[in-house]
């Protein structure tokens, strides 16, 4: 974990409440995908914790969706303006487990922080099939990016105005052979799809946090090796030790 | 040269800054982001007898200049802080120990205590009687002179550590409650606990934490902490840990001047994990600042 002060290079609407917010400053405390960083805000006493969508050396790159009073005011910030972050927080996806036909799930506003655990697949040589699922068609983010990568991209619909018609597990119905499954999205969302298949995953979870670095014990949860604070211990939990 | 040292019944520390149980877990998580060796004291995670997993959450809402949270005294029980954590951290820090112990009956207290106080690493034990997150115990031993002075006079017993006793403020007269621990043999006072609050969501209509209403701590309460360290100082001999809503090095030179011997920082950990670090380094400008030569010299000034 490291204080890092960034300022922010560009602040962009995606779709009617998801932005991309571009920053410069030191990544070098980003160790891995699916981690995340937690952003003092002025006037608000809480940090907000926000995952990372891709980061390379002192650039950081994050996607937000408005919901409350904090992601409201990110929305209003402008390039040239500084954030106080910490970075490098989580444990994140260990692309170690992917094996040679890993799928990701992302589900709305979970899917950001697949993006650079794409990227790094790729890197590696293997060849990630990612799902990304939503509710309907203005809601879809990053599509074009994930295909740019050269992943094999499906998307689904919940009321079918675009792709799949349905959830990211009519998605999963159409594939077989996955070697590992990592996701990130809503709590149901984790859930069907870890009914849906046997086979090993890394699931992304969501807390309400105080801290964000394993102080207060605010995100805590239950699982089969003992209990664990999704801000320090996770977010990402093994599907074998998951306790729904 | 200004002398920030100061000392609690006998135990020295180089400054008055010692993070607040709870808010610091068992310490040395903290020692990858500095050294935590540049701490007065630290006061870890609140002990009970048995492991427990704490309240089902949400357990944190936010509020201005603050938050409440809802915990519930999760920890690994005693014999782990014992034989895991304790020595954990004495592996990266060598400074004091404040061992915080709560309990749901006099029993428990009187199990950890006496557990507690065969550790030779810890300097000094902290008992908490003012948790408001748990049921049947905590709190409850904290909102009557009584019952304070009944668990305090009982954990007095089986140890020969410094005692100290963490109140509540969520009292009618906290002085009579400070009295009462004074009487039953604590050798310090620790205060304040958190306050007590809760928010609630408007887009579902419910309290945004799961058990409802939480402990408030935070900037916020910096007053109410401060005005209670005052009106204790004034009536009982024993020194004060002040504790509630410290968040820079000037609210540390506050706080002692209203009567505290050494201050506790919390809430402020969370949101600045450096909170600490930089009070201390802070400490030095602002003393010389307001001519104060030695943090000693000014514990009560307030007063005369």
């Amino acid at each position: 974990m490291n204080n890092v002060i960034f300022t922010i290079l560009t602040n962009e609407k995606l779709t009617d409440s998801v932005y991309k917010m571009t920053l410069s400053g030191d990544t070098t405390e980003i160790v891995r995908p699916g981690q995340f960083v937690n952003i003092k805000l002025e006037g608000l006493y809480l940090r907000r914790p926000i995952s990372v969508c891709d980061y390379e050396k002192g650039k950081l790159t994050i996607i937000y969706k408005v919901v409350g009073k904090g992601t409201e005011q990110m929305s209003w910030l402008d390039a040239g303006e500084k954030l106080d972050v910490l970075v490098g927080l989580g444990n994140g996806y260990f692309t170690e487990f992917a094996g040679e036909k890993p799928l990701l799930i992302g589900g709305g506003v979970g899917v950001p922080p697949l993006y650079n655990l794409a990227k790094r697949l790729i890197a590696e040589g293997k060849t990630p099939t990612v799902i990304l699922g939503f509710n309907t068609k203005d809601e879809i983010f990053y599509e074009q990016e994930f295909k740019a990568l050269g992943a094999n991209v499906l998307v689904t619909t919940a009321d079918g105005s675009y792709g799949i018609k349905g959830f990211v597990t009519n998605a999963m119905q159409t594939l077989d052979g996955f070697t590992h499954v990592y996701t990130c999205g809503p709590e149901p969302m984790l859930k069907a799809i870890y009914n849906a298949t046997e086979v090993d995953g890394s699931f992304s979870f969501e807390e309400r946090m105080g801290c964000g670095f394993g102080a207060c014990m605010g995100c805590s949860c239950k699982t089969k090796y003992g209990n664990k604070r999704i801000c320090k211990d996770g977010p990402v939990l093994q599907r074998e030790e998951i306790i729904w | 040269m200004v002398d920030l040292s100061t000392s609690l019944c006998g135990v020295k520390l180089d400054n008055p800054v010692i993070p607040a149980s709870g808010t610091f877990g068992f310490g040395y998580e903290f020692n990858d982001i500095y050294d935590i060796n540049i701490l007065g004291a630290i006061s870890i995670k609140g002990t009970t007898k048995e492991p427990r997993f704490g309240n089902p959450t949400p357990r944190i809402a936010e509020c201005t200049e603050g938050l409440i949270n809802s915990i519930g005294l999760q920890n690994p029980g005693v014999d782990k802080v014992i034989s895991y954590e304790i020595p954990k951290l004495r592996e990266c820090y060598r400074k004091p120990i404040i061992s915080n112990i709560s309990g749901f009956s006099i029993e428990e207290y009187v199990e950890c205590c006496q557990k507690m106080n065969e550790v030779k690493d810890v300097d000094i034990i902290e008992l908490n009687i003012s948790c408001p997150n748990v049921h049947n115990g905590g709190m409850s031993f904290g909102t009557q002179p009584e019952n304070a002075q009944g668990v305090v006079e009982a954990v007095r017993k089986v140890t020969t550590k410094p005692l100290f006793v963490k109140l509540t403020p969520n009292v009618t007269d906290i002085v009579s409650i400070a009295k009462a621990c004074e009487q039953g043999g604590a050798d310090g006072i620790s205060l304040i606990n958190t306050s007590q609050g809760m928010r609630i969501d408007l887009k579902k209509r419910r309290p945004i934490i799961a058990n409802k209403i939480g402990g408030f701590s935070g900037r916020a309460i910096f007053p109410i902490a401060l005005k209670m360290v005052y009106q204790v100082y004034d009536a009982v001999k024993i020194p004060i840990m002040g504790i509630g809503g410290v968040a820079s090095a000037e609210d540390v030179v506050e706080m002692m001047m209203a009567g505290a011997s050494a201050v506790q920082v919390g809430a402020e950990n969370l949101v600045n994990p450096y909170a600490c670090r930089d009070i201390i380094n802070n400490l030095p400008q602002v003393m010389k600042k307001y001519n104060i030569n030695s943090l000693k010299d000014i514990i009560g000034e307030a007063h005369k």
